[in-house]
């Protein structure tokens, strides 16, 4: 009491009246939550920036320092190194033309951690993806949408008949998109089995599956695309690439 | 708030400008490589695989 009254004694001559020291704390009250609020828009806005600017920045530079150790791990191994396949840096490049993208470098698994890092993950679970090189069997892949490499971006763009090329050490696979599930839940596990029949295939055969989330920016569904192996043509010298992607 | 705390800055009004940036500056640096990065994955906008049962990392 004998705080707030020197305090106004200083600011002005009289004191005020008590209806207008009420007045004055509403006024500086709703003053403080009108910052809070401007200041929760400017930190939303940030992290706008954050998920669709910075995390690709992040996750670009670590998959180029990734996707150069592949690289350099294949030319130093030589023709005929023994492990053609290491699951631990990357086990190859995606090239999907259609996503206008470069290459990406697939790692095994698809958890936020591993998709994080700007690459495309095979599925380890929920259910087992097959590789590019077995006999039979759907390899399946998961990649960002936006933020953190975005390497599935332009999902949309693929059509039937588009190639998708997946390149190891030695071998180019070319598969072929010939079936697009534009939307479906999450929960729809289905769509990873060894013969997706959401497809229309009922068949075992040699089959590549992508999936991310759509629509762009949030994930309340998922986008799936399905190709299947067209052939395979062995890495030359010159790591020629097929011509799909000339 | 933001009233009272460039009252409370020292220094003529240039020194309190650079000291404002510099605390904005660190507002900033901070969100994006602590906040941010521990509140994104509490978010439904990046989930892109199948399952969510498994992959609620």
């Amino acid at each position: 009491m004998t705080a707030t009254g020197t305090d106004e004694e200083s600011d002005r001559s009289a004191p005020p009246s008590p209806p207008r020291r009420v007045r004055r704390t509403i006024a500086s009250v709703v003053s403080v939550i009108g910052e809070l609020l401007i200041t929760t828009g400017l930190i939303l806005g940030l992290f706008v920036a954050y998920s669709l600017w910075w995390t690709n920045v992040l996750a670009d530079r670590e998959a180029h320092q990734q996707s150069d150790q592949v690289r350099r791990h294949w030319a130093s191994s030589g023709p005929k190194g023994p492990g053609a396949l290491d699951t631990k840096d990357g086990i190859g490049f995606l090239h999907v033309p259609a996503m206008d993208n470069g290459e990406v470098l697939v790692k095994k698994g698809t958890s936020t951690e591993v998709l994080n890092e700007g690459v495309a993950g095979y599925y380890t679970k929920p259910v087992k993806s097959a590789l590019p090189q077995d006999k039979k069997g759907n390899f399946t892949l998961a990649a960002h949408r936006d933020g953190h490499g975005a390497k599935f971006h332009n999902i949309d763009k693929l059509k039937d008949g588009d190639p998708v090329v997946f390149e190891t050490k030695d071998t180019w696979f070319i598969y072929k998109v010939f079936a697009v599930l534009p939307e479906t839940t999450k929960y729809n596990v289905d769509v990873l089995n060894k013969v997706p029949k959401e497809s229309g295939k009922h068949q075992a055969g040699r089959y590549i599956t992508l999936t991310t989330c759509t629509p762009v920016y949030t994930s309340t569904y998922r986008y799936i695309v399905w190709g299947e192996l067209e052939r395979t043509e062995k890495v030359d010298a010159d790591r020629t690439p097929p011509k799909e992607l000339r | 708030m933001y009233g009272w705390i460039w009252r409370h800055l020292p220094g003529n009004t240039w020194v309190k400008a650079l000291i404002s940036v510099v605390l904005v500056l660190a507002v900033v640096f901070v969100l994006f490589q602590y906040v941010f990065p521990w509140a994104e994955p509490l978010l439904p906008f990046n989930d892109v695989t199948v399952d969510e049962g498994m992959a609620a990392l």
